[in-house]
């Protein structure tokens, strides 16, 4: 599903070129369920950008299923991104002006899709992630793991094909944390691609495949034991 | 995303800042609003000027003496020393088929006294024709009689504030009065009737004008006024009247004829483009209202920063983040204006009260222009924040909270 070749990514520091990403190659098949773990600076984040499109490599080939993204325009990448890829954030970028609801319908907006069938949808991915009560709060009166909660059924209500989170749990208390996870495991084993980017090894774990990073490379690529 | 839907969200972000919102809609409520204020002072005066003039009476030309090259410009102060207008030139007038009044006018001044009460006063002298073309009108008693105008009399008709200055509440019909050594009865007390055209109808004794002759001790009229028989009749008048003096002057041209149109005339173009010139100078401020909607939605743009990340990584495209900050920049100076046509309204409408002789109304085409310059700068100062939105790179736009 994902196959990056060769994907460098230089930034301009001053004067000083620093290759957050060097000669990265990377296969990842639909339905993978991978933490990508590593020291802050190792290049995890670029990768994460890059792979959600936010990002451009300097050099080297990304294929999305098959399709050279590279050579995509920015409103074809924009398109790429409404349709196919969830973002799950550490801070979960919710508009604070925005009930729980108007957040989630959000990218059936940008798709242009009717009122009538945008409601039913959006109450439906409200429900099914608990928070039907919730629907008509605005951020600031939600917990924590319900705003996570929130981002996720925005992240999944056009029903992408891959879901990127960084460090989902990252700001969230034990518990909450672990609903979340759970909630996007339970996303993975419905055939979604999962990659999730975080600093906590107990989470790490939890994925089927870590990917190890220093230096904008990757150190080590294993498969858990299953 | 359809436009409905970038209009709701445009809506809602203003709502998420509403002191910021209400700061912009009030400063281009007030550029629109002066505007439409200004330009209907502008309008109002152009009016009131156009009324004025009405009431010195219609169809009226003004014989001067001396020759003058431009319309309504005063006679030349050097060169020549313009020959005096009579009385028989005035009179002669009457021969031409086209005048229908001829008043010759002496004006001057003169201390009036009645009992131990005396002041200066300015001094008319006329004739009856005076009263039709003026078209003043009696408060008691008769205005001048008919009648040969080259012999005089001792009769006066005083203006309304002279005669409450003088007599207060008595009668004032069959008294003397005394002009300079002169005696006068006074036959008539003009109505109460407001200035025009910076003559004071009420502040002036209006004698026989071979009495102000006499008294004043000239041959020389100050200036003929004529009504010419209709309005067609203008220009032909002005014609003959120049023809007929142009032969008692030995073939000399040494008046000039000035006709009410063309000084009304020239004081319309004045004021329409004094009119224009305040409306330029409001709509600087709508510019300077367009240059805070900028700086507005620069900071919005900066502080909605993680905002604008989160819709590119929702999938939204350069073109629709663009869409909806130009949107919230449309609604801004719309709602504005809208805001402002009702100010406007509201302050024309305390400024009728205030001064209800002075005509004040808002020209349509002010609303038009100031509403639309509204538009367009709001729109033109919303593409610089609009377009940095849109460009925004996404990663950076979340990297902070």
């Amino acid at each position: 599903m994902i196959r990056l070749s060769h994907i460098d990514r230089v930034f301009f520091v001053g004067e000083e070129q620093v290759h957050a990403l060097a000669d990265v190659s990377l296969e990842i098949s639909a339905g993978e369920y991978v933490a990508v773990m590593g020291p802050s600076g190792s290049g995890k984040s670029t990768l994460l950008n890059i792979l959600g499109l936010l990002d451009r490599p300097t050099k080297g080939l990304y294929q999305l299923e098959n399709d050279p993204i590279s050579a995509l325009s920015n409103e074809q990448q924009a398109q790429v991104r409404l349709n196919k890829i969830g973002f799950v954030f550490q801070f979960f970028h919710l508009i604070p002006r925005l009930t729980a609801a108007e957040n989630v319908e959000l990218p059936l907006i940008l798709a242009g899709i009717d009122p009538g069938q945008r409601k039913p949808r959006v109450r439906q991915a409200l429900e099914s992630l608990g928070l039907s009560d919730r629907a008509r709060h605005r951020p600031d009166q939600l917990s924590g793991g319900q705003r996570q909660r929130v981002a996720i059924a925005r992240a999944t209500i056009m029903r992408p094909s891959l879901i990127l989170a960084d460090e989902p749990t990252g700001n969230l208390d034990r518990t909450s944390g672990n609903e979340v996870i759970q909630i996007l495991e339970d996303l993975n084993r419905s055939g979604i691609s999962l990659i999730v980017v975080t600093h906590d090894p107990a989470l790490g774990e939890r994925a089927k495949r870590n990917i190890v990073m220093t230096d904008g490379q990757i150190l080590s690529d294993r498969q858990q034991a299953p | 995303m359809k436009l409905e839907n970038t209009l709701h969200f445009s809506i809602q972000a203003l709502f998420g800042y509403p002191a910021r919102t209400l700061l912009v809609l009030l400063a281009m409520a007030m550029g629109v609003a002066s505007v439409m204020v200004l330009t209907s002072l502008g309008e109002g005066a152009r009016l009131y000027i156009n009324r004025e003039f009405t009431s010195l009476g219609t169809n009226i030309l003004i014989v001067l003496p001396g020759r003058s090259e431009t319309t309504g410009g005063p006679p030349p102060l050097l060169g020549q020393t313009p020959r005096d207008l009579t009385l028989e030139d005035a009179l002669s007038l009457k021969k031409s088929p086209f005048v229908a009044k001829v008043a010759p006018i002496v004006i001057g001044s003169a201390p009036v006294s009645w009992r131990q009460k005396d002041r200066e006063v300015t001094i008319l002298g006329t004739t009856a024709d005076m009263f039709d073309i003026r078209q003043l009108t009696m408060g008691q008693g008769a205005f001048l009689p008919p009648g040969d105008p080259s012999s005089g009399s001792g009769i006066a008709v005083i203006g309304y504030k002279i005669k409450k200055e003088l007599f207060g509440n008595q009668s004032a019909l069959g008294e003397w009065i005394r002009i300079q050594d002169w005696r006068f009865r006074v036959i008539g007390v003009l109505a109460k009737k407001g200035q025009s055209l910076g003559m004071d109808m009420s502040d002036l004794v209006i004698i026989p004008v071979a009495s102000a002759q006499s008294l004043f001790n000239t041959e020389a009229l100050f200036r003929i006024m004529i009504q010419a028989k209709n309005r067609n009749a203008i220009s032909t008048a002005k014609d003959a009247i120049l023809r007929i003096i142009q032969d008692r002057h030995d073939g000399e041209d040494d008046i000039t004829v000035i006709t009410q149109d063309a000084i009304l005339s020239t004081f319309d173009r004045i004021f329409t483009a004094l009119t224009f010139t305040i409306a330029g100078i409001a709509a600087v401020s709508l510019g300077v209202a367009g240059i805070l909607i900028m700086n507005v939605m620069l900071i919005s743009v900066s502080q909605r920063k993680s905002e604008i990340g989160l819709l590119k990584a929702l999938g939204a495209g350069y073109s629709q983040i663009l869409q909806v900050f130009l949107a919230e920049a449309a609604i801004l100076s719309m709602t504005g204006a809208l805001l402002g046509l009702v100010l406007a309204f509201l302050g024309t409408y305390i400024i009728a009260r205030l001064f209800p002789y002075f005509p004040v109304h808002i020209p349509p085409w002010s609303v038009a222009a100031s509403v639309l310059t509204a538009q367009v700068t709001g729109l033109i100062f919303g593409v610089l924040p609009a377009r940095r939105a849109a460009a925004m790179d996404p990663v950076s736009a979340l990297s902070r909270r």
